[in-house]
């Protein structure tokens, strides 16, 4: 048998594979769009499903703290409020903590020690959040409620300006337990990211600083930090969008009133708590209607700062953030 | 002197304290841990695989939630998981760097940080209001819609990891990009593509908001996808916020089979990934 024959493609056989081609191509480019379908579905779903109540309630909706079923009156206020100050201390708590965390992962600690902890961290992340919720609402809130609210009240509830902030009964459910557990559940998220944003300074820069006769701290703060610091706030960022969406956790420990008070101890509500905890029992097309507005309102918030904050950690190896 | 004394004790400071916030972190996951270990495992027995829900004030266990909870991931990941390997498919072998993909890459990784109960809210108006009723279809395709951003992330990052010199090699012998990514590309990577998997099923599987207001709840056996069925995360929920003690135990024992679940199939996923890492440096 001649040799050259057996390079000669088969017509057929190629053209088969040029089908295969298009058809696999076509799958997949089908899939990949599907992604981008799915953002503009849930964006359509949800304005379509919250246009009644933003029609009838119009820019009253987000101004308004009232929330009555049963006059259909309907303001988002109070849960938007709740959303943002337990989002804000959360965050107040949570970015020192992961600050730390992340320092002792990539700067102090031993060799042997830095996988542990580093898993234990991403362990934390892994917990779903409706397990930190039944533990926030049966261990944590009875501990504040027991021991550390009364505290706040005697001593800063008689403070002038502060106190206004820890006044009335210690529930142990509020607005400060929901924030604290908030900040326990996006602590790992943070600090994972910083982590691997800190990793990726060159080892370079901070030896020159060592070798200026800089301390760690120096190094970290006047080198490692100034360095990465699009990365850590993107981080931050994307903290922040978790805790502000964040239903499970909430909902256990809020306590459920849409009401804006100035106490810390006081019961709220959040956003995606008002909307996990009614949502079943809505009655009425109004009622169904406010809550799915005050989904896309939650919506709008949070795709504003994820989509700073991935643009933000863009240039971070995509690899290093696959567990966020 | 006195300056660099206070660069010391600044210095010391500063690490003590970042000492302290890790000591604080772990305490944390401790806590949550050992309450979960002891207030699970005082109502872990047998009855919670092989008896119903129960009504209030009587005692059962769990069987027709953990059933529900694993039909709805096994449908969830069986729609979402293939979809979301050929979008990663898409953005590593054909996309490139094109705008297309850079902005399908962005919107996906908005996806992938979106609240899950906006994905409930989104499959209650597509699904549940055209159907008229709650049911395990609506749960299991809420939960199909958070998986899909999980697989595209680690499929395109997994494949990216085969060594270009492999899929050279492929299209000298004349095979055409699909013939490559078939043959050579996804079976070097079989493995990446699993861990995407199980991450996903891990993400999923302790997913409660989306749930709430799709598959609803079952107090009884039910295997119909066209009703309402009893899940693990939503009876947590229910059942920890009631006030009866056998309740309040089954949730505890359901928390604690969740995390475990969901802690394994990290593990798992995490020896997965390390076994990959030294065919990836060969």
């Amino acid at each position: 048998m001649d040799q050259a024959t057996a390079f000669v493609i088969e017509p057929r056989h190629a053209a088969r594979q040029r089908l295969g081609e298009q058809i696999f191509r076509g799958a997949t480019l089908t899939a990949a769009v599907l992604v981008l379908v799915l953002l503009g579905g849930v964006t359509i779903a949800l304005i379509k499903g919250a246009w009644p109540a933003l029609s009838h309630f119009k820019l009253q909706f987000l101004t308004r703290e009232i929330w009555n079923p049963v006059t259909e009156k309907f303001g988002a206020l109070a849960a938007i409020y709740g959303t943002l100050v337990t989002s804000a201390i959360a965050m107040a708590v949570a970015i020192p903590l992961s600050f730390g965390i992340s320092i002792f992962l990539t700067e102090l600690c031993p060799a042997w020690l830095k996988r542990p902890v580093g898993v234990a961290v991403e362990l934390l992340a892994a917990v779903p959040s409706i397990i930190f919720g039944i533990w926030g609402l049966f261990v944590f809130a009875p501990i504040l409620q027991r021991h550390v609210q009364p505290w706040l009240i005697a001593h800063l509830g008689v403070l002038p300006g502060i106190g206004a902030l820890f006044q009335g009964p210690p529930f142990g459910i509020g607005i400060l337990t929901a924030s604290l557990v908030l900040a326990i559940m996006v602590l790992p998220f943070i600090a994972s990211v910083m982590r691997d944003v800190f990793e990726t300074v060159p080892d370079v820069l901070r030896e020159s600083a060592y070798g200026l006769g800089a301390t760690t701290w120096e190094v970290i703060w006047k080198v490692v930090l100034p360095y990465s610091r699009t990365g850590v706030v993107g981080g931050i960022m994307l903290g922040l969008g978790r805790a502000l969406g964040e239903t499970m956790a909430v909902t256990f420990v809020i306590g459920n009133a849409h009401r804006v008070s100035t106490s810390l101890l006081a019961p709220g509500t959040t956003i995606s708590a008002s909307i996990a905890n009614e949502f079943t029992e809505a009655v009425g097309d109004l009622y169904t209607s406010s809550l799915i507005a005050l989904g896309v309102l939650l919506f709008l918030i949070t795709f504003a700062v994820i989509s700073a904050a991935r643009l933000m950690l863009r240039r971070l190896d995509r690899k290093a953030l696959a567990s966020v | 002197m006195t300056r660099r004394f206070s660069r010391k004790v600044t210095n010391i400071v500063a690490l003590a304290l970042s000492v302290g916030a890790t000591g604080v972190g772990l305490l944390f996951l401790g806590a949550i841990l050992y309450t979960l270990l002891k207030n699970g495992f005082a109502g872990m027995s047998l009855h919670l695989f092989t008896q119903m829900t129960p009504p209030p004030g009587a005692a059962g266990g769990l069987l027709n939630a953990i059933f529900g909870s694993a039909m709805m991931t096994l449908i969830g990941i069986a729609v979402g998981a293939p979809l979301g390997v050929l979008a990663g498919t898409y953005l590593a072998e054909y996309g490139g760097n094109s705008k297309l993909s850079a902005v399908i890459r962005f919107v996906n990784d908005v996806l992938l940080s979106a609240p899950s109960i906006i994905v409930g809210l989104f499959v209650y108006q597509i699904v549940v209001v055209p159907m008229g009723h709650f049911s395990a279809i609506a749960g299991a395709l809420a939960l199909a819609v958070i998986a899909i951003p999980v697989t595209v992330r680690t499929t395109e990052d997994m494949l990216r990891l085969v060594p270009q010199g492999m899929k050279d090699a492929s299209t000298a012998l004349g095979a055409y990009p699909w013939r490559t990514t078939l043959s050579v590309i996804y079976p070097a990577a079989r493995s990446g593509i699993l861990t995407g998997l199980l991450l996903a099923i891990a993400r999923v599987s302790g997913e409660t908001a989306p749930l709430l207001f799709t598959a609803l709840n079952n107090q009884f056996w039910s295997k119909d996808l066209n009703a309402p069925i009893a899940n693990l995360p939503v009876v947590i929920y229910q059942f920890a916020q009631s006030p009866y003690p056998e309740w309040q135990q089954l949730a505890w024992s359901g928390a604690l089979l969740i995390t475990l679940t969901i802690l394994a199939l990290s593990i798992f996923a995490r020896i997965v990934v390390s076994a990959l890492q030294p065919a990836r440096r060969s």
